[in-house]
């Protein structure tokens, strides 16, 4: 809320009370949910599980870290599932095509990008509420991949590219350093940096923004644009973990990436929320997911628990707008 | 009809460009063009029959859009309600019983709907969208990821039968519209949710009890997921538990190329009926020219996107 004020006064850039509160809610929540699965569970507080759970958690904070730029502003992206599926086709035929997993990799962040960008131009400057022009944009996604896969898969990819999704760099799985570049990029970004900072004040007051001189739609542009570049990210690191392209690759992953943002603090309503925040969120979740496969609970009851989840998380937000 | 002393809202005057009647001509013409069969009196009867379930689920949505609402669980819950009716018919026999357990279902998940826009304010996409995955995983719960097979014969009859030759889905699909335009231009409920997406302020001045009347709203769209279940279940002659997953897509866009606003709180019932049949010929039209179903969604996705466009200058304009 009072992010728009930050802007032009040059206060703080966060404030911290509320800001390390919040952070600190979730840290602990995550502790409790550790510490809860460590007594539950034998197979928990093991090396290889922690690793699993945190190399999961990557692949859901590559999406959702997007998806926080998106919902700062106040807008949703509904397609990043859909993104991935689409990314992660293209780059398998282009590494199958040219043997080259550079190419590839940059064919499945181009198709990524593309896609976002289509979505800010819809959002930006055809004025379509963002989560229905996404929401449209969700199927045609489907269309074109299902269409262009027709059923089949794309598998087996070089060794090389492999290590992106599967690989260990000194015993810690090489997806979770991308994380750890990801989050402090995307931290500095948001927190640090004009652009970042105009993005808060656009979810903020959008008309303040616009009236403070902020180009919003170029800004909105460029936060869908960073959403879809994300999808492609996480389509290519899926890719090299599962080593085969199916049509239907991210389609589970959308409503996950969402319940990451919110867990982690952001408001629908755009101007609160972090990318740190969105990082707790996502293993938060994730290890809810991996703590339920511990526990042999039936994988069928995930959505409908990850469904709870969001609508718990949003509902939080909610509450505590309401007392203050 | 006419008895409150409430203004009753007449039918809409027609748009000034009715996008969704042009659309609707030129796809006909296009495919009669195209395809030798499309114009067969067989196919047309089948374009109608085919719609029913869609008219089903889009006339509630256009109420929930009206209230610049959304809902995408409809898709997951008709699939949920499908499969706890074919369950229940199948271990009773009873149809009655079996429309009444998915009726159920549906409104449950419409209360909770409800419930969680109106009381809880929660955004009406992202609380549908976690209903969503809870009817999903529901779904695959209590089928455990099977089909229900074993539907008895008389469950078929209500999609195959016919009355004096007129199919019965079509028939339903008659009143269910006749239904709805009466409830929407006729009674004071349907005024309220006029008033609940254009002046929510001025039922609360009025000391209408809107939150209410918003559950109501989505508990009807539920009610009417669980009676698209019924006929659901009796075309596909089975329970399954991905039967209706991305319906609810249709039936958005069914609504939204009818010209019913998301931002405006002005719908259109009729258009929305022509709406319904745009899709309805789309996919009959692109199936006969043997067009994957998979461009086809991307068709409608393209469609929507377009309709939404026009909406947002035609709101520009005002």
């Amino acid at each position: 809320m009072s992010m728009a004020s930050d802007v032009s006064t040059g206060a703080p850039r966060f404030h911290l009370s509320k800001d390390v509160q919040q952070v600190l809610y979730r840290l602990l929540a995550t502790g409790l949910i550790c510490l809860a699965l460590s007594i539950a569970t034998d197979a928990f507080f093991t090396a290889n599980n922690i690793l699993n759970v945190l190399r999961q958690a990557s692949l859901l904070f590559f999406l959702a870290s997007g998806l926080t730029l998106v919902i700062l502003t106040g807008g949703l992206d509904l397609s990043v599932g859909a993104n991935i599926g689409l990314s992660a086709c293209f780059a398998a035929t282009v590494i199958k095509a040219t043997g080259s997993p550079a190419l590839g990799t940059l064919a499945g962040l181009a198709t990524g990008l593309v896609v976002g960008i289509c979505n800010g131009l819809m959002v930006a400057k055809l004025r379509i509420p963002s989560f229905i022009a996404t929401y449209g944009m969700l199927w045609v996604l489907h269309g074109i991949t299902y269409y262009y896969m027709a059923g089949e898969s794309i598998h087996g990819f070089p060794p090389g590219f492999r290590q992106i999704g599967s690989g260990y760099f000194l015993g810690i799985p090489i997806p979770v350093y991308l994380m750890v570049i990801f989050l402090l990029a995307g931290t500095f970004f948001a927190q640090r940096t004009v652009w970042g900072q105009q993005i808060y004040a656009i979810g903020a007051n959008p008309v303040a923004a616009r009236l403070t001189g902020i180009p919003v739609n170029r800004r909105l542009i460029l936060v869908y644009a960073f959403s879809g570049a994300m999808a492609g990210v996480a389509s290519i690191v899926f890719l090299a973990r599962l080593n085969s392209a199916e049509g239907d690759i991210g389609e589970a992953m959308t409503l996950p990436a969402i319940a990451a943002v919110l867990i982690g603090g952001a408001s629908l309503f755009g101007g609160v929320g972090s990318v740190f925040g969105t990082f707790i969120g996502a293993l938060i979740l994730t290890l809810v997911l991996n703590g339920m496969n511990l526990l042999a609970i039936n994988a069928n009851w995930q959505p409908l628990v990850t469904g709870f989840i969001v609508v718990f998380a949003v509902w939080l937000d909610m509450y505590g707008r309401k007392k203050t | 009809m006419s008895d409150q002393a409430l203004p009753t809202r007449s039918a809409p005057r027609l748009p000034s460009i009715p996008g969704v009647a042009i659309m609707l001509v030129a796809l006909s013409m296009g495919f009669a063009l195209a395809s030798p069969g499309f114009l067969s009196a067989g196919n047309l009867s089948n374009i109608l029959v085919q719609s029913v379930i869609l008219l089903l689920l889009a006339l509630p949505m256009t109420l929930i859009i009206m209230t610049e609402g959304l809902d995408l669980s409809m898709g997951a819950v008709l699939t949920l309600a499908s499969l706890v009716l074919a369950i229940i018919v199948v271990s009773t026999k009873s149809l009655l019983l079996g429309l009444g357990g998915a009726v159920a279902v549906g409104v449950a998940f419409g209360l909770v709907n409800g419930w969680l826009v109106s009381t809880l304010a929660i955004p009406p996409f992202v609380a549908t969208l976690g209903t969503l995955g809870a009817a999903q995983g529901l779904a695959l719960i209590v089928s455990d990821g099977q089909s229900v097979v074993g539907i008895p014969r008389f469950v078929r009859q209500v999609y195959s039968g016919d009355v004096m030759g007129i199919p019965t889905p079509v028939l339903i699909g008659a009143g269910f519209y006749a239904l709805f335009h009466v409830l929407l231009y006729h009674t004071r409920f349907g005024t309220y949710v006029c008033a609940l997406g254009g002046n929510r302020d001025a039922l609360t001045l009025a000391g209408v009890k809107w939150r209410r009347l918003l559950i109501s709203v989505y508990a009807l769209g539920g009610a009417m997921a669980g009676v698209a279940a019924l006929l659901m279940t009796a075309r596909m002659n089975a329970g399954h538990p991905t039967a209706a997953i991305g319906m609810e897509f249709d039936a958005i866009a069914a609504v939204a190329l009818g010209g019913t606003s998301f931002e405006r709180g002005n719908g259109w019932i009729f258009g929305t009926l022509m709406g319904v049949l745009t899709v309805g010929i789309l996919r009959n039209g692109l199936n006969l020219m043997a067009v994957p179903s998979s461009v086809q969604v991307a068709c409608i996705g393209g469609l929507v996107i377009f309709a939404l466009f026009l909406d947002s200058i035609r709101g520009a304009k005002s």
